[in-house]
């Protein structure tokens, strides 16, 4: 739109027409308070605490409400508006109580801010009171209704942000009061985003309330590491006796790939780190069956050892390596080096959920083709097939819905189940469960492909009339489907793709060849030219065992050793703990897993939230992992990488290209100085430095990463600064392979699961179990 | 939805919802008067009338409660057989509304929002009901009686006890 001009406090501003005024200024810098706005809700004025002065206008005007004009004279903050601000202020302590000592808001609240600079904490009012208990509406969400101030956040973002319409108002006038859908308490798809938006703390979170102060923590952001969407969420933690705790999930800065949104697992599903239960100690099978916990030292020289006298007497062959969606691009790929090189094998996979070297391949060398995350939110035409993003991908449906709310953008979905997101779809397709490969045989012009009527017709013309469209797809494609689908969609004049599967980095995964065929950046094993230089080392040129044929082996007895690190395949794969009973099998995990109990070596991990690196999320975005939290007696799975290939007689420095020549610790141990390298760290990190002096180092790899994978590299100084960094999967250069097994078994996590990961956190057990119904019945959308 | 077997309503009734929501452009502009017909109906508005009202129109019975508890006409517990609604605003109040409102507790034996033992009366302080130019007015369920007296009131109730009240429906 065209732009106007007009003058607020003085100043000359210009801001396109449609502008709100609040938002002209505070693009300006000229602060507004507010407490009902919202950006990219719809308008309430309800709290009049926007106020301004506009030349020609009667009275004062909310800012939230009106449209920039050209001419148009403003004041901002004079006398008369800092009197009615202060008396609304007033009006909303009126039945407020002062307990902001112990509120959670305490600190980060817009009523506290504003009270202070308007000074209005003394109130002429007599009246008494009116004191109601706090109530919990759900495992997560707790209303405390004196604190409320009114100014339906809460009900609008549930309603229009989540399309779940969970909240209400009840009464009128000063007995007004936000009410759950279940009248006492909430059936919703606690995402907590009420929580968040909300400026007081009238609505406090179940895993947070009453436990700290926000200036008592130190506020850390990362990547969640849940599912495959990559959310940045910024975790509130504080020093306890073993380690850092994880007293918060949160969306502090708004500035990650999803925006405002998180849902309950970015926000309340941390818990698992806390847990008393997780292993601290190595732990080794003795004799007579059963685990001892035993040193590091000897851990490790057991492990090493054992593994180095099977490569010797039996081959790298003998030896399978399974590793993790959960864990760091460099923990990938350092595990696939280590296998690779160090215990000599191909014989190494993961738990697959899409098939994304199939994608690759489709998309052989084709640039500008792959979407991130952010470009759900603007993409003015998006076709989603298969998935239920509601529950597998919460932010792309929290994305989806907000760009066809804000933007009219035009959303197609087929489905075989009738997901929510038909519900903004312009059109919904119900499809056959078996019938998504013939749905692209049919939008690709073959009639007789699906059984055909006028609806299908319908949806057909509209996308193919689309100028521009993303196509995101689930892991109902794999294979030769994926590239029928890529045809289709290239046969659209500027079409882009996104391929969903689960998991923080199962992208990563793959990216990092984790596969038993495949070297990272999608290079076949058997042209590996390459890494030869860069490791120095020579490498298997066969294609190794897939996870399933690895188990298969193991029962046949030619699988003398098993390294797992972060993956439970006994349980997901339903494997006969019989089947590994020859087996000698290491894990690196936090729990005793269903695999871990089967162990020889049982390792204690760190997790995602305790290590630093980089993760890559379904779409290809590349972000940056900072450690937030610690637990004394464990390590990242790179440290016990480095540290069994080097008891294995491997030179830790070809391993980690770290250094040149420097010794030096920057705070990986935690010694006597480690204050001193802790407060060096900070000094670096805040000024976008990276130390790169150990063996751990994770950027170290990192660098290797960027010299063999094309595809990742990406600008660094922006992975630092805490933004996505798009994967040039245009330069992954792969050829369709003629078969290939994709073994992709989708994870089926549901909004409150996480795999065996969700079973560790007691909140989402909770949240679970306080869901009889497993999906909240669904209200109607207008 | 069309009058089903499972409806809580006469058939009537449901055969009036049925109409009523096709009548507006949008379904829900029908809640309203789907909420006073109910009240009439079934005395209250309980929850198995929000279940159904909502499933009518297709909304959420959060919905059905935030529109429900605006209106203070509109009731969720059960009244008494005859509804004594004393205005108190300010030309009742003038004309001594207040004094009617004492009296009624005190012949009825209760007070605001309850109802007698044998559920003949309920007892209601309400806003102004329109009837200001013979101040002080109540009304009994739909009737109206003004120009009162606490004799006047008296000889009201007594009435409606011997079951000689007027019942417009
Ligand atoms: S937690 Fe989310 S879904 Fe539940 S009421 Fe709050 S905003 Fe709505
Ligand atoms: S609970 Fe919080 S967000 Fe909701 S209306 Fe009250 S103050 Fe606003
Ligand atoms: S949408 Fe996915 S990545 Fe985002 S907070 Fe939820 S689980 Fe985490
Ligand atoms: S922010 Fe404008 S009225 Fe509340
Ligand atoms: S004030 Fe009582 S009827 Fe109007």
């Amino acid at each position: 739109m065209a732009d106007v001009t007009f003058t607020v406090d003085g100043k000359k501003l210009t801001a396109p027409a449609g502008t709100l005024l609040i938002d002209a200024c505070k693009n300006a810098g000229i602060e507004i308070p507010a407490f009902c706005y919202y950006p990219n809700l719809s308008l309430q004025a309800a709290c009049r605490m926007c106020v301004v002065r506009i030349e020609k206008m009667p009275k004062l005007q909310t800012a939230c409400t009106t449209p920039v004009a050209e001419g148009m004279v403003v004041q901002s903050e004079t006398d008369e508006i800092k009197q009615a601000r202060k008396a609304t202020i007033e009006l909303l302590l009126g039945n407020h109580p002062l307990d902001c000592p112990v509120c959670d808001a305490g600190g980060e609240c817009e009523l506290q801010d504003m009270t202070f600079k308007y000074g209005a904490a003394e109130s002429k009012y007599i009246e008494i009171k009116q004191h109601r208990e706090e109530q919990q509406w759900s495992p997560v969400v707790y209303f405390d209704r004196p604190r409320c101030i009114l100014c339906y956040r809460c009900v609008r973002v549930c309603g229009e942000g989540m399309d779940v319409w969970a909240l209400g108002v009840e009464n009128r006038g000063v007995s007004s009061v936000i009410a759950p859908n279940g009248q006492d308490h909430l059936n919703c798809e606690e995402c907590g985003m009420c929580i968040d938006l909300c400026p007081v703390g009238a609505l406090t979170s179940g895993t947070y309330r009453y436990k700290t102060r926000p200036w008592e923590m130190n506020h850390v952001a990362t990547i969640c590491t849940h599912c495959g969407d990559g959310c940045k969420t910024t975790l509130g933690v504080r020093s306890v006796n073993d380690g850092v705790e994880i007293i918060r999930g949160d969306n502090r800065d708004k500035s990650g790939i999803n925006g405002d949104f998180l849902c309950n697992k970015g926000r309340y599903g941390f818990d698992f780190a806390n847990r008393t239960d997780r292993l601290t100690k190595p732990l080794v099978r003795q004799a007579d069956g059963k685990f001892a916990e035993v040193s590091w030292d000897k851990a490790l020289d057991f492990a090493a050892k054992k593994l180095r006298e099977i490569r010797e007497a039996k081959g790298g062959q003998a030896i399978g390596v399974i590793g993790s969606n959960r864990t760091t691009n460099e923990e990938n790929y350092l595990l696939q080096k280590f296998a690779r090189t160090i215990l000599g094998t191909n014989n190494i996979d993961h738990h697959r959920t899409a098939d994304y070297v199939s994608f690759a391949s489709a998309l052989n060398g084709k640039s500008g083709r792959t979407a991130g995350l952010r470009d759900t939110t603007s993409a003015p035409a998006i076709l989603l097939l298969g998935n239920n993003p509601t529950d597998q991908h919460p932010a792309l449906a929290w994305n989806l819905r907000s760009n066809v709310r804000l933007n009219r953008s035009r959303l197609y979905v087929a489905n075989h189940a009738e997901i929510k997101l038909r519900r903004q779809a312009k059109s919904f397709l119900q499809i056959p469960q078996d019938g998504y490969a013939s749905l692209i045989q049919y939008l690709g012009g073959n009639d007789g492909a699906i059984a055909a009527d006028d609806n299908t017709t319908a949806f057909r013309d509209a996308i193919r009339k689309e100028e521009s469209l993303l196509i995101v797809f689930g892991s109902e494609y794999r294979g030769r489907d994926i590239q029928a689908l890529v045809e289709f969609g290239l046969s659209l004049p500027n079409t882009k793709f996104a391929a969903l599967g689960d998991y923080a980095n199962s992208r990563g995964a793959a990216d990092m060849g984790l596969l038993p065929d495949l070297l990272p950046g999608y290079v076949p094993v058997n042209d590996a030219a390459h890494f030869v230089d860069e490791y120095g080392a020579t490498l298997p040129t066969t294609a190794g065992l897939d996870l399933l044929q690895m188990f298969d082996a193991a029962r046949n007895g030619d699988l003398a050793a098993l390294y797992v690190v972060g993956s439970n395949p006994v349980s997901r794969y339903g494997v006969d703990p019989s089947a590994l009973k020859n087996t000698f099998l290491v894990v690196q995990d936090m729990f005793l897993t269903e695999t871990a109990q089967l162990a020889d070596v049982v390792f204690p991990a760190a997790n995602l939230y305790e290590k630093a690196g980089t993760v890559t999320n379904t779409y290809g975005d590349i972000q940056l992992v900072k450690k937030a939290a610690d637990k004394a007696g464990v390590r990242t799975d790179f440290e016990l990488i480095v540290r069994l290939a080097d008891r294995m007689g491997a030179d830790p420095k070809k391993l980690v290209p770290f250094g040149r020549g420097s010794f030096a610790d920057m705070g990986q141990t935690r010694g006597a100085q480690s204050g001193e390298a802790d407060r060096h760290a900070v000094w670096l990190a805040a000024n976008h430095l990276e130390p790169k002096l150990s063996p751990f180092d994770p950027f170290a790899t990192l660098d290797e990463i960027q010299r063999l994978v094309p595809s990742y590299h990406v600008s660094r100084l922006e992975l630092l600064t805490g933004s996505e960094q798009p994967e040039k999967f245009d330069l992954v250069q792969i050829q369709p392979a003629a078969s290939r097994r994709d073994l992709v078994l989708p994870a089926e996590d549901t909004l409150f699961t996480s795999g065996t990961l969700g079973r560790y956190s007691g909140m989402l057990k909770d949240i679970v179990e306080s869901h009889t119904t497993p999906n909240p019945a669904e209200t109607a959308a207008d | 939805m069309s009058t089903s077997a499972t409806t809580i309503f006469s058939p009537e009734t449901a055969a009036r919802f049925d109409r009523l929501v096709t009548l507006y452009p949008v379904k829900r502009s029908a809640l309203i008067p789907m909420l006073l017909y109910a009240q009439d109906e079934i005395g209250y508005i309980s929850d198995a009338v929000v279940v159904e009202i909502a499933q009518r129109i297709g909304i959420s019975e959060l919905d059905v409660r935030s529109v429900l508890s605006y209106y203070s006409m509109l009731r969720t517990k059960p009244v008494g057989k005859y509804n004594v609604q004393v205005c108190t605003n300010i030309s009742c109040m003038l004309r001594d509304g207040y004094g009617i409102m004492e009296h009624c507790k005190k012949r009825l034996g209760i007070g605001h929002k309850e109802v007698t033992s044998d559920g003949l009366f309920s007892l209601e302080e309400v806003e102004c009901i329109g009837a200001c130019c013979w101040a002080p007015a109540v009304q009994i369920n739909y009737d109206f009686y003004d120009d009162l007296t606490t004799e006047k009131m008296d000889q009201i109730l007594d009435d409606y006890k011997a079951g000689r009240g007027k019942e417009t429906v």
